[in-house]
């Protein structure tokens, strides 16, 4: 089959490996209609990640037709489903807690030494992302294997779209538990950081949740331009001070709820920024976290901070003082997506959330190493990059 | 010999944990929790023929009566290290005690308690004795668990929790073919 495969810091490929087949008994072949490229795989794309190895299978949002199933699998074969990129057993400790990010079985057995020595723990297995996280064969390609079919994939009704359901499987969840994290009351201002993907779903699921006002920060003119449709304020961080804005309009209190939907590779001349960049190309620190910095010092007394932005190693200059002064809240991970599954789908199909706004290119699946390219240098441009592998190279 | 239990004089920790290295060095000990009844658990890991379904380096256990089974484990080059095993003690649904018989090619024994847990399932907690290593024993040792013994009984720990609360072994082997390759 055809799959984009990992190589190196901006190199990936589209390249022709062995196909996927049934493993274990609760494993299913899902033929690939649909997958996208997240901002996670950027993370990947700029190897800021550890434990990669090249020629691995990247891709975790995806959806597709049920092919193959193996005995203990509940899906059936014709059946079109989206798949969480989270690997989930669903009858683990956690998993019984609606944890499943934190699943104790995801992960192969000899892959969870790496976990507990930079974490403590295990998580679950995810796809496409890197050894840390199972090893396991992304959905970037025409098939993938997806264990624990019988609780993970979500079974989608006839004659609905790939587009409108697609996201289900990571960034449209991630948003919600973002706002879910934020304890929203009603008259609520949420501040949230980052308009990609993340930050979106984060602004809509606000207001399904209750906020009163949601105010959204980023420097793309045509992302603020979608959070404003969607009933957000806006601040461009290039043409105004976030700090000095939001207190003006939050009447000096600041956000009740801030959210972190940029993650460990913000962009801006700050100076915090630029100090974290230095350190992160010379490997003296690893992330850069002006976002999540200037968050924690806008949002009230005793208010609460979601970070569903990745981070995955170590930082410097964390505001740990300003968290612990201003008793402040801290919810985060990596999103528990097959607990959300079917009250958003049941969402999706009344309409209740926009998904189909988000997308800006269709592609091919040869073309993926375009689009990551794509997503990479053009981010005001291109909001979310969906490649398809029936689509032909020609269109 | 298998008192895991028993602490460190000054504290609660297991006696294994003791950052005194002279010690208790042949000793290691490694905890799981299992969701699932401990009458349960016991019960597989009573069957010595289940074990190496989750135990990476043992070929083959031959139970031989309710006390004793053969086992062999794999070496380099096709060769085999065979020994007998024989239960000393064993308490119905809570621990299981063996050591290995006189005459095999590896001296072992160890010690598996099975702790009920309420809601959270079993403790299963497995105290390894072995030789120190050096001297052609050690080597042996080391062939045996192939890593460090205490990093292979906790991936064998983990590898039987994943087989009782899913039912199979989680792998990243995208297809039959490269999953036989990785096992070897
Ligand atoms: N927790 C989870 O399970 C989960 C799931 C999916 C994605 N994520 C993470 O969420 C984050 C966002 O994902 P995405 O797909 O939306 O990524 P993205 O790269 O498309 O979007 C990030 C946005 O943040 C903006 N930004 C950069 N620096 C900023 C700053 N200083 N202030 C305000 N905005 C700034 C960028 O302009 C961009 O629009 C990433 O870290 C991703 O890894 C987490
Ligand atoms: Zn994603
Ligand atoms: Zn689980």
């Amino acid at each position: 089959m055809r799959a984009l495969t990992w190589h190196g810091k901006h190199d990936v490929r589209v390249e022709t490996v062995d196909d996927p087949g049934i493993v274990n008994p609760r494993d299913a072949i899902i033929k690939v209609t649909s997958t996208a490229i997240c901002g996670s795989d950027l993370h990947l794309y700029d190897h800021y990640i550890p434990t990669m190895q090249a020629g691995d299978i990247l891709g975790h949002e995806f959806m597709g037709e049920v092919v193959e199933i193996g005995p203990k699998s509940t899906l059936k074969i014709g059946q079109r489903a989206v798949v969480p990129f989270t690997i989930a057993c669903g009858s683990c400790y956690h998993c019984g807690k609606a944890q499943f990010s934190a699943c104790d079985n995801g992960l192969p057995a000899d892959n969870q030494d790496i976990a507990r020595e930079a974490y403590g723990q295990p998580m679950s297995g995810l796809f496409g992302y890197s050894h840390m996280t199972g090893g396991y064969s992304g959905g970037q390609a025409e098939y993938v294997r997806v264990p624990f079919s019988d609780v993970g994939p979500i079974v989608i009704p006839e004659g609905i779209e790939d587009d409108k359901v697609l996201f289900l499987s990571d960034i449209l969840p991630t948003g919600w538990m973002a706002a879910e994290n934020c304890d929203i009351e009603p008259g609520d201002t949420v501040a949230v950081w980052g308009c990609g993907p993340v930050g979106l779903f984060a602004v809509q699921s606000a207001f399904l949740l209750g906020a009163e006002r949601v105010i959204a920060i980023d420097h793309f003119p045509k992302r603020l331009e979608l959070a404003r449709r969607f009933g957000a304020e806006t601040i461009n961080f290039e043409e105004s001070d976030t700090y000095e804005a939001l207190m003006l309009m939050t009447g000096g209190i600041g956000p009740d709820a801030v959210i972190d939907a940029v993650g460990l590779e913000a962009h801006g001349l700050f100076v915090d920024n630029v100090v974290d960049q230095i350190k992160a190309s010379t490997f003296l620190g690893t992330e850069r976290t002006h976002a999540i910095r200037q968050a924690i010092i806008a949002c009230r007394k005793g208010g609460r901070v979601s970070m569903p932005a990745v981070y995955g190693g170590f930082v410097d200059k964390f505001p740990l003082g300003a968290l612990m002064e201003k008793g402040l809240t801290l919810r985060t991970g990596q999103t528990h997506v097959q607990k959300y599954l079917p009250a958003l789908l049941a969402a999706v199909l009344e309409d209740k959330i926009d998904t189909t706004f988000l997308i800006s290119h269709r592609l091919p699946l040869e073309d993926a190493a375009e689009g990551y390219k794509l997503f990479h240098d053009q981010q005001n441009e291109a909001t979310k990059v969906v490649l398809k592998p029936g689509l032909s190279t020609a269109t | 010999m298998f008192q895991t239990e028993k602490s460190h004089p000054r504290d609660d920790a297991a006696v294994v944990t003791s950052k005194d290295t002279k010690g208790s060095r042949q000793l290691l000990a490694s905890s799981v929790t299992i969701n699932r009844p401990a009458s349960e658990v016991y019960a597989f890991f009573r069957d010595f023929a289940q074990l190496p379904q989750f135990m990476e380096n043992i070929e083959r256990i031959d139970v031989l009566d309710d006390k004793r089974s053969h086992w062999v484990v794999k070496g380099p080059a096709d060769s085999r290290y065979e020994w007998d095993s024989r239960i000393i003690d064993e308490i119905e649904g809570q621990s299981l005690t063996w050591q290995s018989e006189d005459g095999g090619d590896v001296t072992n024994s160890g010690r598996v308690a099975f702790a009920e847990a309420g809601a959270r399932g079993t403790v299963v907690t497995a105290t390894i004795a072995y030789e120190p290593p050096g001297g052609i024993l050690g080597k042996l040792v080391a062939k045996l668990f192939q890593r460090e013994p205490s990093i292979q009984t906790r991936r064998d720990l983990r590898r039987l929790k994943q087989l009782l609360e899913t039912g199979e072994i989680a792998t990243a082997a995208r297809n039959p073919a490269i999953f036989a390759e990785q096992e070897g």
